[in-house]
């Protein structure tokens, strides 16, 4: 009774939780639904008297497994939604009508395939004790070649892995007189500022990492927001984050006229609107201490 | 029971299979084909559970090795492709062709 | 019906594979050694038959020292093919038959490599003739010592290769080439028949041997040994050169004289009497094959004949007679039992005197710069006096003069075939007269007086090497039947289960004078033609006459193949290669155009996209999976 219930209960959050991995843009989305997905099933398994795949699909495949997905998809980026245009004429409808053909076909073939009782896995379970005891006399008897072999498996997986990710550094690694030395060179021959870039926006109302800082003209500086906020959460209105201090401006030279603070800073727009075009490229905003080269390529 | 535990995992599978290929995406894909994984594994769970015995869940065990295995190593892959080509997209790996 | 059941050849019979080695090897040195060979090769050439005409002596005289019954030796040399219930040995087999053969290819066989150290003597390529002469007595010795029909093939083809390569041996002349490639194609239709009468031994009997063949053809259904026989014939018509496969033997005399001595008149052209008496049994099991044999043999007898007076080429002549004497000898064999130990007397009389009349002819034809013309010759006696008295010898004994060897030979297997049925008989006695007639008509236009020569020849006598074959050859055409009548068919009887009466040397009958009546009447109106006093034309004359007409065109022979076989054949096979380009390489080419054209559209399909792959991977799993299912409900 439990089961059923434990079935019905789980059996459409995992539907609904696949197609939400297929269905949605984002991968993180995806791999959070799928997440879903695996822990609804851990259950599925405790509730088929399966106790020790309970815990190995939730240790292992939701927390590794899964983990492992959210790494690269960090490494990857995690920024680009993906266009859902699809590319390939007709691939869609036909991958739809062949997915559903086949899972029909298995529905029918394997279901009809299914008769008699359920005869329960409480005998087995008991027999030595208990499931993952079970479990342990068929591994290290029956399927011991097998479960070697999946040692050997491991091991080859984990040396290509490293193999497959391993990078040759080609150059010599840069010392801190080197980078120092560029960067100096870089402000000479193309004026590109040789400090840290500047740090979000501290506002009596904001100081969220998304708040750009406020240049001396009044202008916003572009820099010192994240180019994936910025991507995520669009250009905040110059103007709201200035009001405030426009108006403080205004209190305390008794007239809220803004020539008088825009006209100043026309002088340094120019410096401000040359150092962004330069640098877009870091895509990332590098820390203070960060190498500009450290990371990917 | 077990058929209905059976139409579930058909229908994860299916699912599985529709998003392997409509999905461009390299991770996604790769997430799809692990939906497949699992929708195999509570289908052999499932009969464990029918025939009373605890191979079906031995296979299961294996499979989620096999999976591991594979994840490591495809995720290599996808991680080394991007390197060079800047993209995650499996439709832009298609050199090898007529 | 009894059969002869061979004696294991121990002893001295162990090395009777000598008889056929010896030639062999020396055919192998002679054609492998090259120009170093040139100027003792001849020599060489010469004495391998002679070696093996003397093993053949000692071998006659230890069959003859024996006991009848004992008389078939049979020599097994290694298993050859062995499988399942087959098992073909190569043996050889001694008896009163195959040594009588063994005499007379390497007795006359042996003169003839003598006569050839002269006749060949000014061409460059001696030593290869006489590499091939060796091949041919090692391949007919084998033909006739075989124990079995496989192996009797082997030496079948080998002759037929041998013929191939001498008719051919002066290759540069295309008359020559085409001659030996005309021989060669006739032989392999005989041949055909041969192996298809042996697959059916082998069918039958499980075995080729001859000693199962005689005991199991008695067993035989009647239509099927009639079968065997009637492609037995065949095989051997085309051999002997008989109706309807006569048309190559006259072409074959494009080959030296020597080789149409020894081939084409002596041994190789017999062939097909040895196979048809060897195979007595066969006939005897099928006897509407035996009518057909006398019914090939009584029509080659007078075609051959009738091709012999029209031709004013003498060694066309010659072979004209050839076709005509094996007729007689087919005739004899087609007869039974009563005719075997016949046809064999025949065809040996018949070798030597047709041999030394070749020989005879080749010597002419040396003293007339090799001018074959007849219409070019005359006077001769006087100048080739050696030749002429052998040659002489071998006319009188063709036409059957008494006591001489034909008189015996032939006479014989007329009676015979009187004996057997009137209208046989009176065919082979009309061929007699005609012989006469021809024979008359080539010594009266070759030696009686009346030069027509040439400009610049010079006749001149033959050198002793060529006139000594030509001298032995002669006496055996004046003594043979006399030596032999009588022996011979004692001898012979039973190792071919013959009847054949043993007649005395002074035996006259009705027949023989009729058959000597009819002989006269050809001579008379031959000296009637052709005598001394008449002018003989110095080119052949314009005739319209249909008769004559036909015989100079070997009687449309050659037209009548033309007609029925090559030309049809020819426009089948330019049909077949219309049909062949339009049809079966339109079907061929077309599928390679359609597939190529499908393909190059099919590969668009692998576009390197993983999802497409997928989905037809799933779409296929689905497919297949539906089938399976469908399979099952179903």
């Amino acid at each position: 009774m439990g089961a059923q219930i434990a079935f019905w209960l789980l059996a459409p959050v995992m539907v609904l939780g696949a197609l939400g991995m297929i269905l949605s843009r984002k991968p993180v989305h995806s791999a959070l639904c799928l997440a879903a997905v695996m822990i609804s099933l851990a259950v599925q398994y405790a509730a088929l008297n399966a106790p020790f795949l309970f815990a190995v699909q939730i240790i292992v495949y939701t927390g590794a497994i899964l983990m492992l997905f959210l790494f690269v998809l960090m490494l990857v980026g995690v920024d680009a939604a993906d266009s859902l245009v699809e590319t390939i004429r007709g691939q869609r409808p036909l991958a739809v009508l062949a997915g559903v053909g086949f899972g029909l076909l298995l529905v029918f073939a394997v279901g009809n395939a299914v008769t008699g009782p359920d005869i329960g896995l409480a005998a087995d379970n008991q027999a030595y004790g208990g499931n993952v005891q079970g479990l342990a006399n068929l591994i290290f008897t029956k399927y011991v070649v097998a479960f070697e072999a999946t040692s050997a498996l491991l091991i080859t997986a984990a040396v290509g892995a490293m193999v497959l990710a391993h990078r040759e550094r080609l150059t010599k690694r840069k010392t801190q007189g080197d980078l120092v030395g560029e960067r100096m060179r870089r402000y000479a021959e193309t004026g590109q500022h040789p400090g840290p870039l500047p740090t979000p926006g501290v506002y009596a109302r904001h100081n969220a990492v998304d708040t750009p800082a406020l240049l001396p003209d009044g202008t916003l500086s572009e820099l010192s927001v994240s180019a994936t906020l910025r991507n995520r959460s669009g250009q905040p209105d110059r103007r709201d984050l200035v009001r405030p201090i426009q108006r403080t401006i205004a209190e305390l030279q008794g007239d809220g006229e803004l020539p008088q603070v825009t006209k100043p800073g026309a002088a340094l727009t120019r410096r401000a609107d040359l150092v962004p075009t330069e640098d877009r490229h870091h895509g990332d905003r590098p820390g203070p201490g960060a190498e500009p080269d450290g990371g990917t390529e | 029971m077990t058929d209905h535990y059976i139409v579930l995992s058909a229908i994860l599978f299916a699912i599985g299979t529709i998003g392997f290929m409509t999905r461009r995406n390299a991770i996604v894909a790769f997430m799809c084909v692990e939906l497949m994984l699992n929708a195999s594994n509570l289908a052999l769970v499932a009969f464990s559970h029918k025939n009373g015995a605890l191979d079906g869940q031995i296979a299961a065990f294996f499979v989620m090795v096999v999976a591991a295995a594979e994840v490591v190593v495809g995720l290599a892959i996808i991680v080394t492709i991007f390197r060079t080509r800047r993209s995650a997209s499996i439709d832009d790996a298609n050199l090898l062709k007529f | 019906m009894e059969s002869v059941t061979p004696v294991l050849g121990t002893g001295l019979f162990s090395l009777a594979w000598l008889l056929i080695a010896v030639p062999a090897a020396s055919a192998a040195v002679l054609l492998l050694i090259g120009r170093a060979g040139d100027r003792w090769g001849h020599f060489l050439g010469t004495l391998a038959p002679v070696v093996s005409f003397v093993l053949g002596v000692v071998y006659f005289a230890d069959l003859l020292g024996r006991d009848e019954a004992e008389r078939a030796v049979h020599v097994p040399l290694y298993d050859w093919i062995s499988s399942g219930t087959w098992n073909i040995g190569v043996g050889l087999q001694l008896d009163q038959l195959s040594i009588v053969f063994v005499l007379l290819i390497t007795g006359v066989g042996s003169l003839i490599h003598v006569y050839s150290i002269g006749y060949m003597a000014h061409d460059p390529r001696r030593r290869r003739f006489f590499g091939f002469l060796n091949l041919f007595v090692a391949a007919m010795l084998l033909l006739v010592l075989a124990d079995n029909y496989l192996v009797l093939f082997v030496g079948w083809e080998g002759v037929g290769l041998a013929s191939y390569l001498l008719i051919g041996f002066w290759q540069e002349r295309p008359s020559a080439a085409t001659a030996a490639k005309k021989a060669f194609v006739v032989n392999r239709v005989g041949d055909l028949g041969m192996s298809i009468a042996i697959m059916l031994m082998l069918a039958a009997f499980s075995s080729s041997s001859f000693t199962d063949v005689n005991a199991g053809v008695g067993q035989l259904s009647t239509p099927l040994a009639t079968t065997l026989g009637l492609l037995l014939l065949l095989g051997a018509c085309g051999k002997s050169a008989q109706v309807p496969l006569q048309s190559w033997l006259l072409d074959a005399m494009e080959g030296p004289t020597p080789v149409s001595a020894l081939i084409h008149a002596a041994t190789m052209v017999t062939a097909g009497v040895y196979l048809i008496v060897r195979s007595h049994a066969i006939f005897t099991a099928g006897p509407a094959a035996s009518i057909a044999v006398v019914v090939v043999g009584t029509v080659t007898l007078l075609f051959g004949a009738y091709i012999g007076c029209s031709k004013d080429d003498i060694k066309k002549v010659l072979a004209g007679s050839t076709m005509s004497q094996i007729g007689y000898m087919m005739l004899a064999a087609g007869i039974g039992p009563v005719g075997y130990a016949f046809a064999i007397f025949h065809l040996v009389t018949h070798g030597f005197f047709k041999a030394n009349m070749f020989l005879g002819a080749g010597s002419v034809m040396h003293a007339m710069d090799d001018d074959v013309d007849m219409r070019h010759y005359g006077a001769l006696a006087r100048a080739l006096p050696i030749t002429f008295v052998t040659f002489a010898a071998g006319y009188l004994a063709i036409i059957g003069f008494p006591f001489f060897a034909g008189f015996y030979s032939k006479d014989h297997i007329i009676e015979a075939a009187f004996h057997a049925s009137w209208v046989a008989g009176t065919c082979a006695l009309i061929g007699a007269g005609v012989t006469a007639f021809y024979m008359t008509r080539l010594m009266l236009m070759t030696f009686a007086p009346g030069k027509r020569w040439r400009e610049g020849v010079h006749p001149h006598e033959s050198p002793l090497v060529m006139t000594v074959p030509l001298i032995v050859l002669g006496a055996a055409s004046v003594v043979g039947g006399l030596l032999l009548n009588g022996w011979i068919t004692e001898w012979l009887n039973p190792a071919v289960q013959g009847e054949a009466e043993t007649e005395g040397l002074i035996h006259f009958t009705l027949i023989g004078g009729v058959t000597m009546l009819v002989v006269l009447a050809g001579i008379a109106v031959s000296f009637l033609f052709f005598g001394p006093q008449k002018v003989i034309p110095d080119v052949q004359p314009a005739t319209r006459s249909p008769f004559v007409r036909a015989g100079r065109r070997d009687l449309y022979g050659d037209a009548f193949n033309e007609a029925v076989f090559m030309r049809p054949g020819i426009r089948m096979t330019n049909d077949l290669v219309r049909f062949d380009g339009a049809v079966v390489d339109g079907i061929a080419n077309g599928t390679g155009t359609v597939i190529s054209g499908f393909s190059s559209r099919l590969r668009r399909v692998q576009n390197g996209f993983v999802r497409s792959y997928a989905l037809t991977m799933t779409a296929g799993a689905a497919v297949v999976g539906a089938i399976i299912l469908l399979g099952r409900l179903g």
